[in-house]
């Protein structure tokens, strides 16, 4: 009854004519919560393949750190869909049925690839031999912990070594087209459904991956700038410098492609062009215009190009990632929040908008969502505690 | 295991998946009726714009038939009120719906045309509904109709995004995707569906599309056709009649 009423209040926001099916929002916040986080863990990977892969030796400091950071943020991946499914405890039904023809279909299989595969794996073979010699160094439970994270393996032999490392690189290798496979695919969700103007684009695919991305790299360099200096390190501004050019760049490889395709819909000017305008124009203004673009692009862009330009001091630099940082993290979300949110403001009968309004305490509101968005870090701080991302000598000798 | 014998397996178990999700329509049409053979009829309806007077019945039936929520959102039928003014604008609303948006109400002079498009799921032969469906619920039945296994339905709400039409809805009781089956219950007892029998205007006509002599077969050769949306390749079962370009 509470539902219906609400709708009732929503009906009278609606601008114009919507189907009348179409005053649900089908797909809340925690819809924007999933491809944020699953973008934030392709980025992060890509941002540590740089290390292993292209051997950028001035970003080994964030490598372990951004392995980690994948990983906290891909465990959590699954809960806001499942959160909101109509019948959540019939989930399993996409692993036991799966439409072929459904891209959904294919999330638990690319998911389960990913986590055990790529994150796991090659996190298991970079930590082995650490783990084997943190357990001998440890006490109670704690050293079982390790051993048994370990496979109770305790071969530390230079050749067994080396076959990590090895390992390490393989995995890493593959683990690239794995991250994109896994970002991709979640741009390829909403970009393959043609009814919809605002999401049917071969370009979301690549717009989600770019964006991915960005946001991945802003999120361990923010992390790398709280926690190192947390467990009593000192930040290598090497590494922080070069985390942030390559920030720089792909935010403008992620800006020039959404131009592009911002261009070619308003060139080709196709039936929803007048609608699409009116939901940018007004639902959309301050989260796409504002929120996305100007902060959280051109702005990061601006400031990070002025520290290019001019050899700002240490402090300075160090302040001014930090915010493009934030900024570029409010950006990335907006931008979530646009495709999802946005994507479901008018109506297929290019007629009309209607108004999404976020619950406060559902489990599909506002709470949930936040909560979805802090457990990631809470997992982050245990896994740091448990496999340190820093060696002791390391943080002693800057 | 020798690795011959997994692959076996895992060829079984990805087959195993592909029939039990093609079993579902005999399965439905089997618990309705033993005698119905699916694979003898091919189901469409036809609409005349012109027929159409804006009663609603066919709402009111179709909501008490197949028990869809009354609160006035969701709808497996519903109808639409289109008024193209004489400055070229147009005005919609749904018919029922007055409670939440009042309909325009002009003096006569400022009308151009106007008329009533009562609207369904179309049924489509090309359904991106069934392709969208991560699990298989979503599917159609040899006789041409696209339903939705209630039981199996995850309640993703992909399908709802995926259909151009807005045919679709999530239950609010039962949580999962609910939509127009053509009263598919009604069918297979060789009844009508319940929006075609109570249209007072027969704008409504319903038939076997393999059958030339059926109404629906004599509609579509007696009138030139249109179909919603005819760019998005959904090949439509539900033909219109004397349908306005500004339907959409």
């Amino acid at each position: 009854m509470e539902a219906a009423q609400n709708l009732m209040e929503l009906s009278r926001q609606v601008v114009g004519f919507i189907y009348p099916n179409e005053i649900d929002i089908q797909w809340s916040i925690l819809i924007v919560v999933y491809p944020y986080i699953t973008g934030l863990v392709a980025g992060a990977f890509i941002l540590a393949s740089l290390v292993k892969v292209f051997n950028v030796k001035e970003l080994q400091p964030t490598y372990r750190l951004a392995m980690l950071t994948a990983l906290a943020f891909m465990l959590i991946a699954p809960l806001p869909l499942q959160l909101h499914l109509g019948r959540p405890e019939r989930s399993y039904e996409m692993f036991m049925t799966p439409n072929l023809t459904s891209a959904m279909a294919m999330f638990g299989f690319v998911y389960l690839w990913y986590l055990m595969l790529v994150l796991l794996l090659e996190i298991y073979f970079e930590y082995r031999r650490d783990m084997i010699v943190w357990s001998s160094e440890s006490t109670g439970p704690k050293r079982w912990l390790l051993k048994l994270l370990s496979l109770f393996s305790t071969d530390i032999s230079e050749k067994a070594v080396a076959f990590d490392k090895k390992t390490v690189k393989v995995i890493t290798i593959i683990g690239i087209p794995s991250a994109f496979l896994l970002h991709g695919y979640v741009g390829f969700i909403f970009g393959s459904i043609k009814a919809n103007p605002w999401w049917s684009s071969v370009m979301m695919p690549v717009v989600f991956l770019f964006s991915a991305i960005v946001s991945g790299i802003a999120m361990v360099m923010l992390l790398y700038m709280i926690i190192k200096p947390l467990l009593g390190g000192k930040i290598d501004m090497k590494c922080l410098d070069k985390v942030a050019s390559f920030l720089f760049y792909a935010v403008i490889v992620d800006f020039s492609i959404e131009v592009l395709d911002f261009i070619h819909r308003l060139y080709e000017s196709e039936e929803s062009i007048k609608i699409l305008s009116q939901l940018v124009e007004t639902k959309l203004f301050i989260s796409l215009v504002v929120l996305q673009i100007l902060m959280g692009m051109l702005l990061p862009l601006l400031v990070m190009a002025i520290i290019k330009i001019f050899k700002l001091q240490e402090e300075v630099r160090k302040l001014l990632y930090f915010v493009c940082g934030l900024l570029i993290q409010l950006g990335i979300f907006s931008t979530r929040w646009n495709v999802v949110i946005g994507g479901q403001l008018f109506s297929k009968s290019f007629r009309g908008l209607t108004t999404y309004k976020m619950e406060m305490m559902g489990i599909e509101g506002f709470l949930v969502a936040l909560v979805l968005l802090i457990v990631p870090f809470v997992i982050l701080a245990i896994l740091i505690k448990l496999l340190p991302p820093w060696k002791k000598e390391e943080l002693a000798s800057n | 295991m020798e690795r011959r014998d997994f692959l076996k397996h895992l060829c079984w178990v990805i087959s195993s998946g592909g029939i039990m999700s093609g079993l579902t329509a005999d399965a439905w049409a089997a618990i309705l009726n033993k005698d119905y053979d699916t694979t003898k009829h091919y189901y469409g309806m036809g609409i005349d714009i012109d027929k159409c007077i804006g009663c609603g019945r066919c709402m009111q039936a179709c909501k008490t038939e197949n028990a869809v929520p009354a609160a006035p959102f969701y709808f497996r039928t519903w109808v639409e009120r289109y008024v193209i003014k004489t400055d070229r604008t147009v005005s919609v609303n749904t018919l029922n719906m007055e409670s939440v948006a009042k309909p325009d109400v002009l003096p006569e002079k400022e009308v151009l045309r106007s008329f009533f498009v009562p609207k369904l799921c179309n049924q489509c032969d090309h359904p991106p509904c069934v392709q969208v469906c991560p699990v298989g619920a979503t599917f159609k039945t040899d006789d041409g109709v696209i339903l939705v296994d209630s039981k199996r339905c995850i309640g993703c709400r992909y399908c709802i995004q995926a259909c151009p039409y807005g045919a679709r809805y999530l239950h609010p009781e039962t949580r999962v995707a609910d939509k127009c089956t053509f009263c598919y219950h009604r069918l297979v007892k060789g009844l009508l569906p319940v929006c075609v029998e109570v249209c007072p205007q027969q704008a409504r006509v319903f038939g076997d599309m393999k059958s030339i002599a059926s109404p629906l077969g004599r509609f579509t050769r007696m009138n030139k056709i249109h179909v919603l949306k005819p760019s998005l390749n959904t090949d439509p079962k539900v033909y219109y009649a004397n349908l306005d370009g500004e339907v959409n």
